[in-house]
């Protein structure tokens, strides 16, 4: 794995140069991760997490740390990236802060290295080691990234966007690291979007942590659409406390290769989680959604719904992990997960893995992969609706579904208009 | 036929000739014959198995069936060389005994579509969100319904009452000239069921014609016909007014089942 030495001394040349100024603590933690990273090189498909995807073409790749981009767009360019009626909004370019794109909040909308340096009392619980691979190879790097605190029974009345556009053109790799703390009680919406100006290849690493505190709710939502030759991994982990509330929704339409890591803790009694998924994939699109709801709490609800709309040859793979640790009794876990095939070549791999320690619970999966209902073609066709607008109705209604789980409007209508724009051109 | 309890001079709107259908090569229409003039109300009683909603089916164009003989006009026009959204635009409506559920589509979104490509082939322009809600309050009131049940996703969770209720409601938005109900009245209960006949009687024109397809004689009660036929293994074994689905309710149907294995 040549790869991986390239990397680490890629690391080195930075540890001890650009990021030579930062605390013994984020070192250490940085030594930490680039030493977990090399003892586990890059996942193989011989490893059951990793069976249905091959990582092969970002092993063997070749990727610059970015730098800070030569130019930055103005907003009229990243408008469209953009929603109506944000509130609080932080711009990233190429991996790096944009202040003059942003519109900070003090210390509590900020970019994480702005907070590293001025209050990492907020921050440095929080940040841990990450034991994967590419959360370790994020956590070596951990330096710039969004940062959101919502302080105890606030609410935020507009949602928060955190935006991480590409416009280097050349094979670099960023490693954004997000932190949202939210207090108890309080609440909040963030919309995190992966996009870029031009077709290169790149690499996006991201991991994004979230922390739910007893009684608060957060409605998180994550649209990755990324550059069509992109490479794009990322983690995302929640930890939510006693009666508190996550919606988590994920929309994935971009890059060439997709990995995401979901893992959500239920560690209070009483919290409620939704995972909201869809995957609209073309051509040749590989979108691996790997997920973990971790009941260790009793009286837990966990709803989950990711659904795939597969083109061309682009394949979609889902896993839904589901663990109900001893005494965390009342679970009800619900899972389901759609896949619906538009060519013969597309493919789905749909695997459902429960692991149920307690006895007192509810938890119930199903999952299809198939091309659509010739029952619901008849019968949206006997309506007047001619046969190729008729799968494009059903189709987009297989999208809509998920979108319409998600509460910010200006979001779905966005959302809402790329898949209308994707099927258009069908 | 023509002239038992019909509108005489009425044209005939419909006319199936001889029609055999069979489904995965087994024969289920052996030769069915019907004519619906303008404006009049046919009902297709039978028992189970007896082929009554393989005709609706194929005469809104489902594409499971083989048609290996026999000829259906609508309008003077070929039916079974249209495809169903053909059928459809010509004024062809056929409330489902099944209806499917669409995930993620509304109602509202889905009946809009509808009318839509119903309008374009007329001619008319399309009607934006705003527009729809106006006519569609006006069709939902004139049957004296409310709209509720169109925010919510096509059929799904419905109830099968619900279900039923949205097939007829589609039918007052669509305003087909040629409409066949599979078993509207099949899993209602006796308010649903009244309800359901209420509105078709509110949906009953000179210009509309109905096929109403059912197993029992009680929405008959509700909705009243202008000829009953009796299908049984395929064909139309007898003909009659109003007064025949009294008979079947009174007799069953194995007295014609058995005339026509003597015969």
């Amino acid at each position: 794995m040549a790869h991986v030495e390239q990397l680490v001394g890629s690391y080195r040349a930075w540890a001890s140069n650009g990021a030579a100024q930062a605390p013994a603590w984020l070192k250490d933690l940085r030594e930490g991760g680039i030493a977990r990273f090399h003892d586990l090189g890059f996942p193989n498909m011989k490893q059951e997490a990793w069976r249905f995807t091959n990582v092969a073409p970002i092993a063997e790749g070749s990727f610059a740390l970015a730098r800070p981009p030569a130019r930055i767009p103005k907003l009229e360019e990243i408008q469209p990236f953009l929603l109506l009626e944000a509130g609080y909004r932080l711009v990233f370019v190429d991996g790096f802060f944009q202040p003059a794109l942003s519109t900070p909040f003090f210390d509590d909308v900020q970019s994480l290295a702005h907070v590293v340096a001025h209050r990492p009392d907020l921050v440095r619980e929080h940040l841990g080691t990450q034991d994967r691979p590419f959360s370790a190879l994020n956590t070596a790097f951990v330096h710039e990234g969004a940062f959101v605190h919502v302080p105890a029974r606030a609410t935020v009345e507009y949602p928060v966007q955190l935006l991480f556009l590409v416009t280097s053109g050349k094979p670099v790799v960023m490693h954004p690291r997000n932190l949202v703390l939210v207090d108890r009680e309080a609440r909040v919406s963030i919309v995190e979007t992966y996009a870029a100006l031009d077709d290169g290849v790149y690499w996006t690493n991201a991991v994004t942590e979230i922390v739910v505190g007893d009684g608060a709710r957060v409605d998180y939502h994550r649209v990755q659409r990324e550059g069509a030759r992109a490479y794009h991994v990322a983690t995302t982990q929640s930890h939510q406390g006693r009666d508190s509330t996550l919606n988590l929704h994920f929309v994935a339409f971009g890059g060439t290769l997709a990995r995401h890591d979901i893992g959500a803790v239920l560690a209070g009694p009483g919290g409620t989680l939704i995972l909201n998924g869809l995957y609209l994939l073309a051509g040749q699109q590989h979108a691996d959604h790997h997920t973990t709801i971790d009941h260790a709490a009793d009286h837990c609800e966990s709803h989950e719904y990711f659904n795939g709309v597969l083109d061309e040859r682009s394949r979609g793979v889902f896993t839904g992990r589901i663990i109900v640790r001893p005494g965390a009794q009342k679970t009800d876990s619900k899972q389901t997960n759609n896949n619906l095939l538009l060519s013969t070549d597309a493919h789905a791999d749909s695997q459902p893995q429960l692991e149920i320690y307690a006895d007192d619970v509810k938890c119930t999966h199903g999952s299809t992969v198939g091309p659509l209902d010739p029952r619901a073609l008849f019968y949206v066709r006997s309506r007047g609706v001619g046969e190729h607008e008729a799968k494009r109705l059903l189709t987009y209604g297989f999208a809509a579904e998920i979108l319409g789980r998600m509460e910010v409007a200006p979001l779905r209508a966005q959302l809402d208009a790329i898949v209308r724009g994707r099927l258009a051109e069908q | 036929m023509a002239g038992r309890g019909t509108r005489d001079g009425g044209r005939v709107l419909l006319e199936v000739k001889g029609l055999r259908v069979a489904v995965l090569g087994n024969e289920i229409l052996k030769g069915v014959d019907l004519a619906i003039r303008d404006g009049e109300v046919h009902a297709i009683m039978g028992p189970n198995g007896s082929g009554k909603s393989t005709l609706a089916q194929v005469l809104a164009g489902h594409p499971a069936y083989t048609v290996v003989a026999g000829t259906v006009k609508y309008d003077g026009k070929d039916l079974l060389g249209m495809k169903p959204e053909e059928r459809a635009r010509a004024g062809v409506f056929l409330a489902f005994q099944y209806p499917v559920e669409i995930r993620g589509i509304t109602n509202s979104y889905f009946l809009r579509s509808a009318l839509n490509a119903l309008r374009r082939e007329r001619g008319e322009p399309e009607l934006d969100p705003i527009d729809f809600l106006q006519v569609l309050e006006e069709k939902v009131k004139a049957i004296g319904w409310d709209d509720s049940m169109m925010n919510r996703p096509v059929n799904e969770g419905f109830s099968g009452g619900e279900k039923k209720r949205n097939e007829i409601l589609q039918l007052a938005v669509l305003e087909p000239r040629m409409a066949i109900l599979d078993e509207t009245d099949s899993g209602l209960d006796i308010d649903a069921l009244k309800t359901v006949a209420h509105a078709v009687n509110q949906l009953r024109r000179p210009d509309r014609a109905f096929l109403i397809v059912t197993h029992y004689q009680r929405l008959l009660n509700h909705i009243r016909p202008d000829v009953v036929h009796v299908l049984a293994d395929g064909r139309i074994v007898k003909t009659g007014g109003p007064e025949l689905a009294l008979e079947l309710e009174a007799k069953g149907y194995d007295w014609l089942r058995d005339g026509v294995m003597v015969s």
